[in-house]
């Protein structure tokens, strides 16, 4: 008998598609065997920013060789809105209003995909142009419109506290926007059904939203729509809420022809026409001690939020709950402005509005370092959180479980931080082209849903009479190892070897009504909720061997791949096969929700967070300062997961957030010409990281001494969002090599996305700054 | 009169293909995905940039049957053509997952695994060319492969691993090299002439034949490597018919180094001409791999980048700055032209109807001439130029005895900075000379600003090349470039 079973919790166990990811047997929604006779759909996208359309002329789209038919607002048999938070607010296609450029004003069915994307190009559509808005700033000074209510966070009266303190500076800092750029675009294939039914295959991380959207947008009941999807090509926020235009369109379109009908947009389509991360302009003023402690911070958040609400009322509220990152602020105002622009509708994208607020929090501490000569990391925990005191959050919340001084102390300790800062200056000392700076950041993360009715999950398991185990659950997998991780806790909780459980996918007809796989709460509720079904169908089990056998429950026992009822040892599947003889129930369905949370908005008060995720990085770079190229020499990272389920999973997580948090604080730009169109819609115009970007030394560990003190699943943590924010020590050791060229005398406030013209203007901006004193 | 063949044929995995109805539109990724249902191979960008889509090409050359990596979704299926097409369903046997599937799976590098089909082709290809590929050569391998999930470190250690399991030399694509090389040539290379709904594709038989159909067709698309024209037919979709594939002329992939200097067919590929430029140019070994990404340099070739006009492309500035010539072909008549002078305007060049690019002299620089190139983007490698500058100098003593400075990115065409050359000429090489020259950019150059660089920022850039290029003629005793930084020692902590 083995003495352990294979793939439990806690083991480095292998992603559950990995051979069909490498061998291209992993099947995506492009690559499932459509159904016979299957349309392919095309949208037709706005020409302009803003305007009012005063004619649709698509004869000449309708008369292309292979079309079958045109949808445009119409022809929408329920609601035309997808908008995930009932505002009305988020049309599929364009009616009279054009609200950005790219927008989705029709789509056109034809026989082949080649034939609807040409076709969709014959669109004449006549528009009376009117001035549009792109930028924040712009925005602002337009008197645009808040797209959703603002949220304010206080403690004491900052006005007061920021004029008592002995020192005070403020600042702006404007951070750009980041498109997801999964490698699979979005994508829908929806196949009609009997009567009003219809099933959409959808790459996206929303499945319940994306059938209630549906079900909204054909004007039937969500009873009658089932999503299905086995796994996206990334996701990363991108696939919350998006999805749902062009599964509503597929549907539409399968429900009108009778025919299953597939619509992928090409990338500069998926690029234009969907939300990506939300620009942010971040005023800020900070009082603070000779100590550089902060003793008053007032924060201003305006965001790029686009035509429509879409998430910007939680992300923006993200970017508040982290605008403290980990450090204790003893008066504070923070304030969202959550703003329309005339641009796509910004939405969720990893870390969902929290990167913007810790940018703030590590922006201030980097100025309060600069303002009095002091090394950052000094300044950062001389306002990191006590326990006991100094612990109360923006939002009244006590931080109780930090670990951050033990995880900052040991970084500092291994990736030899005191010396190599020297090396740096001694360096820039003596060399005037190539000059280097180093910065160590943390990251405290807080993990729930600050909607706080998301923090639930469903998940269905079944033991079939042959032993074989089929788990399901509400999450999504999007390549994080959420099925793998879930999978190991089932087969922990049965003791059976991994591959005795069975991965599969995502559909709203096993589990209803459940929350995006997002948050990075995944794993902490869905593996919850079949470890709960998990647990009904045991205790059943233990009911009928306590029958059966005349045992006491305590002599029934699950042991590796064996049930051991009193002396007696049975094989899994000979035990299963002597319940489902018994008549035992051996399907449940689990649930799970988080417990302890609770939010008052309006008060602005509350306990949002379960627990805190927690982690630091040091970053060492290399700028050129004749050009503003750079290279990240070296970064050191140690995060907490927690007690990790899967240490391979979660150190890929974090490697793969860090280097896509490098990517949208240095080479990803989002950039808009006059006319309000995005320009850098596709790999060739918007630079995501590349192999040769990693750092030329990238050492990650996770703190395996680390146990979630809140009763999680297996005591772990999540993991997907927090290690983001690590990338920002790239973004200030970039910015400690600029301050270099002036002597380290003044905080560059190098901005976001620090691409290599915008560090070397930093760098001309130091040399005028320095002339003129 | 030519004989004229009516189909495609290439081997896809094992299978022989053969097509009739060809347009010059389709693509090869087309063509695997919706024709074959081999849906390994994906799409995710449509413009060569990402490498979900890379597959191994090989193709009969002088040197007997090459393989390399490159992306399919620009590949135009007629181009195809004589060649043998694997996919990544080739590569795991009946024993079992390929060595660099293994490495992919030991080292947890696949994560949402829709790049991940595309990372394995392109590290099958290192992997059989390779036998203990460094760091720099993972990397390059890797540069035409997005990857959003991993950070790729896993991906770079899979590589490396990869190395210690299986031998290339067991590989099908080597043990049954003969056997595929006897079938390609079995294709026999009459001109091919396919058409689809009226669209038309032609694969002349040799250089001649291609004279005379060029002439004949002036309105025709002209086809080598389709890293541009794939575009044209995947985002602009334009048709592009009639078009003349040129790519499997052996007369245009023709290398010749001589004491003159180095001639280059129109359509040898960046791959295929990097040794060459290394050796006698090695200023550019640096330069020449940034130029897109692997699959794309292994498609693209030199005179694509010319004959297309446009001004950021890379090697202009940098021929330019050599002194490179063009020979243009009408029929038999041909015309050698400054490079510098065939760039007239923006998308317009010195050519007439029915004329050709057949090839591009280099003359070999003099011993003592000083040569630099140097390639600016928001992204180190397959990324298009910001701005692109190239210098030649030769000195007299401490003089400037002569001085050719061309750029990219910053006008309308390729264009050289004459001011500043006269600024320099004849005066002593020093910072303050350089220091005044580079003020004359203004002159030179009003470029544009765009979502690459600003204005502002492409003349800055103009101006601190120049001085760079003086710092590293003269010994300033301190690393000018990133690349001459030391890497730290890969040693950290486990």
């Amino acid at each position: 008998m083995d003495l352990k079973i294979r793939g439990s919790v806690h083991t480095p166990e292998k992603h559950d598609s990995a051979e069909k990811h490498v061998t291209g047997r992993a099947d995506y929604a492009d690559d499932i065997a459509a159904p016979e006779g299957t349309l392919h759909a095309a949208l037709g996208l706005s020409g302009v920013a803003r305007g009012r359309i005063k004619s649709l002329d698509l004869s000449e789209v309708e008369a292309f060789p292979g079309v079958v038919g045109v949808l445009t607002a119409r022809d929408i048999p329920g609601v035309n809105d997808v908008s995930s938070t009932g505002r009305h607010d988020d049309p599929v296609f364009a009616e009279e209003e054009i609200a950005f450029h790219g927008q989705p004003v029709f789509a056109v069915i034809a026989e082949t995909r080649d034939a609807a994307r040409r076709a969709a190009k014959k669109a004449r559509i006549d528009v009376e142009e009117l001035p549009h808005v792109i930028d924040v700033a712009e925005a602002i000074e337009a008197g645009y419109p808040n797209v959703t209510e603002p949220l304010t966070l206080q403690r004491g009266d900052v006005g007061p506290a920021l004029e008592a303190a002995p020192h005070r500076l403020a600042g702006t800092l404007r951070v750009g926007g980041q498109d997801h750029f999964y490698l699979e675009s979005h994508i829908a294939l929806a196949i009609p059904g009997e009567d009003d039914e219809v099933t959409v295959v959808s790459s996206t991380q929303h499945p319940s939203e994306v059938q209630h959207m549906v079900a909204h947008v054909l004007g039937v009941p969500s009873n009658a729509v089932t999503v299905a999807v086995r796994r996206m090509g990334g996701g990363f926020g991108g696939k919350e809420t998006q999805s749902s235009l062009f599964a509503a369109v597929a549907a539409v379109a399968a429900k009108r022809y009778g025919r299953a009908v597939k619509l992928r947009p090409d990338r500069d389509e998926d690029m234009i026409a969907t939300g990506k991360r939300h620009d942010f302009l971040i005023d800020y003023e900070v009082g603070f001690g000779d100590d550089g402690r902060v003793l008053a911070m007032s924060g201003d958040f305006a965001a790029r939020c686009g035509f429509s609400a879409d998430l910007s009322g939680p992300v923006t509220d993200r970017a508040l709950f982290h605008a403290d990152n980990a450090y204790y602020y003893p008066t504070v105002r923070l304030v969202s402005r959550p703003l329309k622009t005339d641009t796509v509708s910004n939405t969720a994208f990893r870390g969902f509005g929290g990167p913007q607020g810790v940018i703030a929090a590590e922006r201030i501490m980097e100025e309060i370092a600069y303002a009095l000569g002091k090394d950052p990391l000094e300044v950062r925990k001389a306002n990191f959180y006590g326990t006991g005191e100094r612990d109360v959050t923006p939002y009244h919340q006590t931080v109780t479980d930090s670990i951050l001084e033990r995880i900052v102390g040991e970084l500092e300790e291994d990736a030899d931080y005191a010396a190599r800062r020297e090396a740096v200056l001694v360096h820039n000392a003596s060399h005037r082209i190539v000059k280097k700076g180093i910065a160590l950041t943390p990251v405290k993360f807080g993990i729930s849903f600050t909607a706080t009715w998301f923090n639930q999950a469903g998940a269905l398991v079944h033991v079939y009479n042959d032993g074989s185990i089929h788990l399901n659950h509400g999450g999504t997998e999007m390549g994080q190892g959420l099925f793998v991780k879930v999978a190991q806790v089932v087969a922990d909780c049965f003791q059976v070897d991994l591959d005795k459980v069975k991965i599969t996918g995502t559909t709203t007809a096993k589990v209803p009504n459940t929350s995006a796989t997002a948050a990075s709460s995944g794993t902490d509720l869905n593996a919850m909720a079949a470890k709960a079904a998990a647990e009904e169908i045991k205790e059943r089990l233990v009911a009928f061997a306590v029958e059966a056998f005349d045992v006491p429950p305590e002599q029934v026992a699950f042991e590796p791949n064996t049930v051991r009822v009193g002396n007696t040892r049975f094989p899994f599947p000979e035990f299963i096969k002597k319940a489902y003889l018994g008549r035992v129930h051996l399907s449940a369905a689990g649930f799970y929700k988080t417990p302890d949370i609770h939010w008052d908005r309006a008060a602005g008060k509350g306990r949002p967070f379960y627990y805190f995720a927690y982690g630091a990085a040091v970053s060492e770079v290399s700028v050129d300062t004749l050009t503003g190229e750079y290279r990240v020499d070296r970064v050191d990272i140690l995060h907490d997961v927690g007690r990790s389920l899967n240490p391979a999973i979660d150190r890929g997580q974090v490697e793969g957030a860090f280097v896509q948090g490098m990517g949208w604080l240095t080479t990803e730009e989002l950039w808009w010409d006059e006319k309000g169109r995005l320009r850098t819609h596709a790999p060739s115009t918007y630079k995501i990281p590349l192999a040769s970007d990693r750092p030329r030394v990238f050492n990650v560990r996770l703190a395996d001494w680390s146990e979630n003190r809140e009763p999680t699943i297996r005591r772990s943590k999540a993991v997907g969002e927090p290690p983001f924010m690590l990338a920002i020590s790239v973004l200030e050791a970039l910015s400690m090599a600029v301050a270099s060229t002036a002597d380290y005398c003044v905080c560059p406030r190098l901005d976001a996305p620090a691409t290599p013209e915008r560090v070397l203007m930093a760098i001309e901006r130091l040399k005028g700054e320095g002339q003129k004193e | 009169m030519t004989a004229i063949r009516r189909d495609i044929r290439f081997l896809l995995n094992d299978d022989e293909i053969r097509l009739e109805a060809v347009g010059p539109n389709d693509t090869l990724l087309d063509h695997i995905r919706l024709a074959r249902r081999l849906t390994g191979t994906k799409e995710g960008c449509a413009e060569g940039d990402c490498g979900a889509c890379t597959v191994l090409i090989g193709r009969l050359t002088e040197k007997g049957l090459r393989y390399e990596p490159v992306n399919a979704c620009i590949r135009l299926l007629a181009s195809v053509d004589r060649c043998h097409v694997v996919t990544v369903e080739r590569l795991a046997g009946p024993h079992g997952l390929h060595p660099v599937q293994q490495a992919m799976v030991a080292e947890h590098a696949s994560q949402c695994g829709f790049c991940t089909p595309g990372i394995v082709m392109s590290l099958y290809a290192l992997w059989l060319s390779v036998p203990e590929p460094g760091e720099a050569e993972i990397e390059t391998a890797l540069q035409g492969n997005l990857c959003r999930c991993t950070g790729y470190q896993p991906i770079v250690d899979a590589a490396r691993a990869a190395c210690a399991l299986g031998n290339p030399a067991e590989d099908f694509l080597v043990t049954g090299r003969e056997a595929i090389a006897a079938k390609l040539t079995s294709f026999d290379g009459a001109r091919v002439e396919v058409e689809k709904d009226g669209a038309r594709a032609f694969l002349p038989a040799d250089l001649e034949d291609f004279a005379e159909l060029r002439a004949d067709m002036p309105e025709a698309t002209i086809v080598a490597g389709a890293t541009d024209v794939g575009l044209w037919v995947t985002k602009e979709m334009r048709d592009i018919s009639p078009a003349i594939f040129v790519g499997h002329l052996t007369e245009l992939k023709e290398i010749a180094e001589d004491e003159a200097g180095l001639t280059l067919g129109a359509a040898v590929t960046y791959s295929e001409a990097a040794a060459s430029i290394r050796r006698m140019f090695p200023h550019l070994s640096e330069f020449w791999p940034r130029i897109g990404g692997w699959q794309v340099r292994n498609m693209g070739t030199v005179g694509g980048n010319i004959a297309n006009g446009s001004p950021i492309g890379d090697t202009p500035p940098v021929l330019i700055a050599l002194g490179a010539r063009v020979i243009l072909r009408h029929r038999e008549e041909r015309r050698i032209l400054e490079l510098e002078d065939f760039f007239l305007d923006y998308g317009r060049q010195d050519r007439k109807p029915g004329d050709f690019l057949e090839a591009i002299h280099i003359p070999r620089p003099a011993p003592d001439t000083l040569n630099a190139a140097y390639k600016i983007s928001k992204r180190r490698d397959e990324d298009i130029s910001a701005v692109c500058g190239a210098f030649a100098l030769r000195l007299d003593g401490d003089t400037v005895a002569s001085v050719r400075i061309a750029f990219g990115g910053m006008a309308a065409t390729p264009k050289r900075a004459r001011g500043v050359e006269a600024a320099l000429q004849g005066k002593p090489w020093t910072e303050e000379t350089v220091a005044a020259a580079a003020s004359a950019f203004a002159g030179d150059f009003s470029p544009i600003g765009d979502w690459r660089a600003s204005a502002d920022y492409r003349a800055l850039i103009a101006r601190n090349l120049l001085l760079r290029f003086f710092y590293e003629t003269s010994d300033i005793g301190e690393p000018v470039r990133l690349s001459a930084m030391p890497v730290p020692e890969a040693a950290g902590w486990t």
